[in-house]
């Protein structure tokens, strides 16, 4: 404490580049979002509310309307959580509090092995393994069960909302599971004995107590899963189908607001179509960024006692 | 074995030549003590526990009197949490641990096929040395949690809150806020509301590990107070490094050192005159 | 003689409600069991699929040559790879000067608050797309230059990278017993020189090994160089020309409609995962030694 004079001028500009390279950080991130904002601005100002609500693109005719994509994302993204939700958590259960430390160890590994795939050989697998193993087998099955079901309704194509969410919630399981994994790495042994000496099963350990102590972090991590979902490009660009349409059936091609930008970006040959899809970028990440915020703050919640 | 040793209850098992403590305390008992037959609600034979490679708990036989108050001293890490952990076999749940020789409950092995270890723990109950009451919970839930975890309720469970709560000595305090979430009480009141989780499912013995180490005077001596209204009803074993505790509270004391039982007696016996130098050494505060 | 010397046997009266529950127990495990088998399954189909469908079209040509036109057989990705390797190196040089000194300032824990401002910056920064990213690259250095680059595809993997090395940095500096730092303060050192001569060499593999998993995670990124490094059929070594990269070879082969690029994007795909792999389980490798 009494080392005050420890912070002689040397110290005062070593603290100060390392509070320099702070700020950096910082910096990225609202240039990012100033960026990007700035490349939106004209298509929002022209186009207000309408460029979400609007149905078509044309940029030949200069007509920008994102909600097919803004669909497409959310579609795909709800069908990534569906599948990833249950898995994801279940795994982090397995690692956390069923495997010893060793095979939790080695599947921890494993599942961050997922993670560190990239995502454009997840859309390779998903384009020449997964759309034909779909459009062969899976959809003709399902439509000779549901076939007068909307939801289900179309031609088999392969590619569609459904392979991409499918594809998607194989690269959300590892945010969700990791993340689920650490925060219930974070639930006090106190809780667990608690409850085990009242002569609980593991199982009702853990939905009993376990579960709701962890509650908000494990909101948290579905939460991130969300996020990695929404901005997630290249495996859903390539399975994604590419019609500028809005459908109600899983196996009907769409597109993602992230697919747009990847695929017209560098094509765009005028300012309001940069503009247009600068746009459907700060829906992106307006999205993004508040989920990330909140996931992290909600993760933090439980790694700080209780909640 | 005979068929008496099966049923419910046994009788204190008499001393086995050799033993380094007889289990039945000598000196004479205190007239409540010979009115009643002695009976063991449980029995400890040949203990030994392990984590992992290390040995802790090495060959410890004692038995636990029904109806009555058993303290176990003994220096840090002599293994006093270990031991009352077999008891409830909680000791198995954590990786690693080990254990050989028996432990009887009325009379019958715990780890026979007969008992379930979830139905033991909920006959045998324990209070942790750190109040660990559930957060999320409410005071009122907490108290119920031993039901709702396992997915039953009592039949009235307003007068199981109640009963467990005065029990605990904890109603006055907090019948106005049964709805407060657990983790918003004191630390005292947090191991009272403990002691009355443990209480509403009517354990028929309870395991105390310290309970009164994160407490003020005050608070210990109102958990000291509810174990003596306990002891009647409940058999108790209670660890403890506090000697006046131990022998304010208890009838027998056990003395552990490094793993081993180093005496077992009634406590005035224990406390006045130690059979073993060893006991003299830690009660008189030359050791541990 | 009589049944009375012998216990009868221990009666199991397991009531239907405690049976029910341990059924509940174990059908719980055995849901939690196979959805970690659910969930690895994928991972062992799409290394089974890339290996399989990669290997053959894998030769040293194809790592080595450069791309043939379109309806002549052969060529390969090496200034893919190349390109790949300077980006992703470039990508390094641009975060690693930032993100170090950063992740040391959030493990100081002086000023805490600009320190909670930053650590959430970090975070959030981590969740932004990496299409958005590769935007804010292009409207950086791409649009003033009128001209896709290799330093404005560097630049999107070092945005990508930053987080990464800011948390690693910090957690592992963390680790370093603070009586280190004390010890060399008491020896009369100055903060900066106990932080660089003490803290930063014990931490020094940790802050490694979140290089490389920094590394291993912008080696992969398509989208943030699909309008900055743009892609190239050439091995160009200037910054401010396109470049080829990996990812884009492979998203643009496997997107194409011809058979042959189909099986040079597999080959390209096995050469991006063993890269990429190789890099995360060394990174894990340098960490797991650390800290045990
Ligand atoms: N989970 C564990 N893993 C490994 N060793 C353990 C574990 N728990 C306890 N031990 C060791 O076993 C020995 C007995 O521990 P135990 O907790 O039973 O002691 P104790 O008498 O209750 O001590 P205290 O009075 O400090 O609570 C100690 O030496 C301790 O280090
Ligand atoms: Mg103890």
């Amino acid at each position: 404490m009494g080392r005050r004079s420890s912070s002689s001028p040397s110290d005062a500009a070593f603290h100060a580049t390392l509070v320099l390279a702070g700020l950096g950080v910082a910096t990225v991130l609202a240039g990012v979002a100033w960026e990007v904002l700035d490349l939106a601005g004209p298509a929002m100002q022209k186009g207000g509310l309408s460029f979400l609500t609007g149905t078509t693109w044309d940029p030949v005719a200069g007509e920008f309307g994102a909600l097919p994509a803004l669909y497409g994302t959310l579609l795909t993204s709800a069908i990534a959580l569906l599948v990833a939700v249950p898995l994801g958590i279940g795994s982090a259960v397995f690692l956390s509090e069923i495997a010893s430390s060793r095979v939790a160890a080695v599947a921890g590994v494993l599942v961050d092995l997922l993670a560190a795939i990239p995502s454009v050989i997840y859309g390779l697998w998903g384009l020449f393994v997964l759309a034909p193993l779909l459009r062969q087998h899976v959809q003709p099955a399902v439509q000779s069960v549901l076939g007068d079901v909307p939801l289900f309704a179309g031609p088999p194509l392969g590619v569609g909302y459904g392979t991409a969410g499918l594809l998607l919630a194989i690269m959300v399981i590892p945010v969700v599971t990791s993340v689920s994994r650490e925060v219930l790495k974070a639930v006090p042994d106190t809780q667990r004995e608690a409850a085990c000496a009242l002569g609980a099963t593991p199982f009702e350990v853990i939905r009993g107590t376990v579960f709701p102590y962890a509650r908000s972090g494990l909101v948290g991590a579905v939460v991130l899963g969300l996020g990695r979902a929404l901005g997630e490009t290249m495996a859903v660009t390539m399975v994604i189908g590419n019609r500028y349409e809005i459908s109600a059936s899983l196996f009907a091609p769409g597109y993602t607001l992230a697919a747009v930008i990847a695929n017209e970006f560098a094509e765009a040959f005028s300012p309001e179509y940069l503009s247009a899809l600068g746009g459907l970028a700060v829906v992106l990440l307006g999205s993004t960024l508040v989920l990330n915020a909140a996931a992290r703050l909600l993760v933090r919640g439980v790694r700080h006692g209780g909640g | 074995m005979s068929l008496a040793s099966v049923m419910a209850p046994v009788p204190v098992p008499t001393p086995s030549p050799g033993r380094v403590a007889p289990p039945v305390p000598r000196a004479d008992p205190s007239p409540a003590l010979r009115e009643e037959p002695r009976v063991a609600k449980m029995v400890v034979e040949d203990l030994s526990a392990w984590y992992g490679r290390r040995k802790v708990l090495h060959g410890v036989s004692l038995p636990f009197v029904k109806d009555a108050v058993t303290a176990i001293i003994g220096p840090s890490g002599c293994g006093k949490s270990t031991l009352i952990r077999c008891l409830n076999r909680m000791h198995e749940i954590q990786p690693g641990a080990a254990q050989s020789g028996r432990v009887l409950l009325d009379g019958r092995d715990i780890h026979g096929g007969h008992l379930d270890p979830i139905e033991l723990r909920r006959r045998v109950g324990m209070v942790f040395q750190k109040p660990n009451p559930f957060p999320t919970m409410s005071v009122r839930d907490n108290v119920l949690a031993g039901w709702r975890l396992t997915g039953t309720r009592p039949k009235d469970p307003d007068a199981v809150v109640e009963d467990a709560l005065r029990r605990a000595a904890l109603w006055v305090e907090v019948k106005d806020r049964l709805k407060a979430p657990g983790g918003s009480l004191s630390g005292g009141q947090a191991q009272r509301l403990c002691i009355a989780r443990a209480l509403a499912v009517a354990p028929e013995v309870l395991l105390m590990d310290e309970p009164c180490s994160a407490l003020d005077p005050i608070a210990t001596a109102r958990i000291e107070e509810l174990i003596h209204e306990l002891a009647p009803t409940v058999t108790i074993v209670i660890v403890t490094h506090n000697m006046q505790q131990a022998a304010r509270v208890s009838a027998y004391t056990a003395f552990l050192y490094m793993g081993e039982l180093v005496e077992f007696a009634e406590t005035a016996g224990l406390f006045t005159r130690p059979a073993d130098p060893r006991t003299e050494d830690y009660i008189t505060g030359r050791f541990g | 003689m009589d049944a009375w010397l012998y216990p009868p046997p221990p009666q199991r009266t397991v009531s239907p409600r405690l049976r029910w529950r341990r059924l509940a127990d174990r059908l719980f495990r055995g849901a939690v069991v196979a959805s970690v088998v659910v969930v690895l399954a994928p991972l062992a189909a799409v290394l089974a699929t890339v290996i399989a469908k990669g290997a053959p079209a894998l030769d040293l040509a194809f790592l080595t040559h450069l791309p043939k036109p379109v309806g002549e057989t052969g060529g390969g990705v090496g200034h893919a790879i190349l390109g790949t390797l300077f980006l992703a190196l470039g990508g390094l040089g641009i975060a690693v000067p930032v993100g170090v000194p950063a992740g040391v300032f959030l493990a100081s824990d002086r000023m805490p608050r600009l320190a909670g401002v930053v650590r959430m910056c970090a975070d959030v920064l981590a969740g932004v797309p990496s299409i958005v990213v590769g935007l804010f690259a292009y409207t950086l250095l791409v649009m003033p230059f009128r001209q896709f680059s290799a330093l404005s595809g560097a630049f999107a993997l070092a945005v990508i990278m930053l987080p990464t090395i800011v948390r690693t940095t910090e957690e592992v500096v963390r680790l370093v017993p603070p009586t280190l730092t004390e010890a060399a303060l008491a020896l009369g050192a100055p903060r900066w020189r106990a932080m660089l001569g003490v803290v930063l060499p014990s931490a020094g593999k940790g802050v490694a090994a979140g290089i490389i998993a920094a590394f291993s995670r912008g080696a992969g990124e398509t989208a943030p160089l699909m309008f900055t490094a743009f892609g190239s059929q050439f091995l160009s070594w200037n910054l401010l020309q396109p470049i080829a990269a990996l990812p884009l070879v492979l998203f643009n082969y496997a997107v194409s409609p011809y058979e042959d690029w189909h099986a040079q994007a597999w080959a390209a795909a096995l050469v991006l995962v063993v890269l990429v792999l190789v890099a995360n389980l060394v990174a894990r490798y340098a960490t797991a030694r650390r800290s045990a």
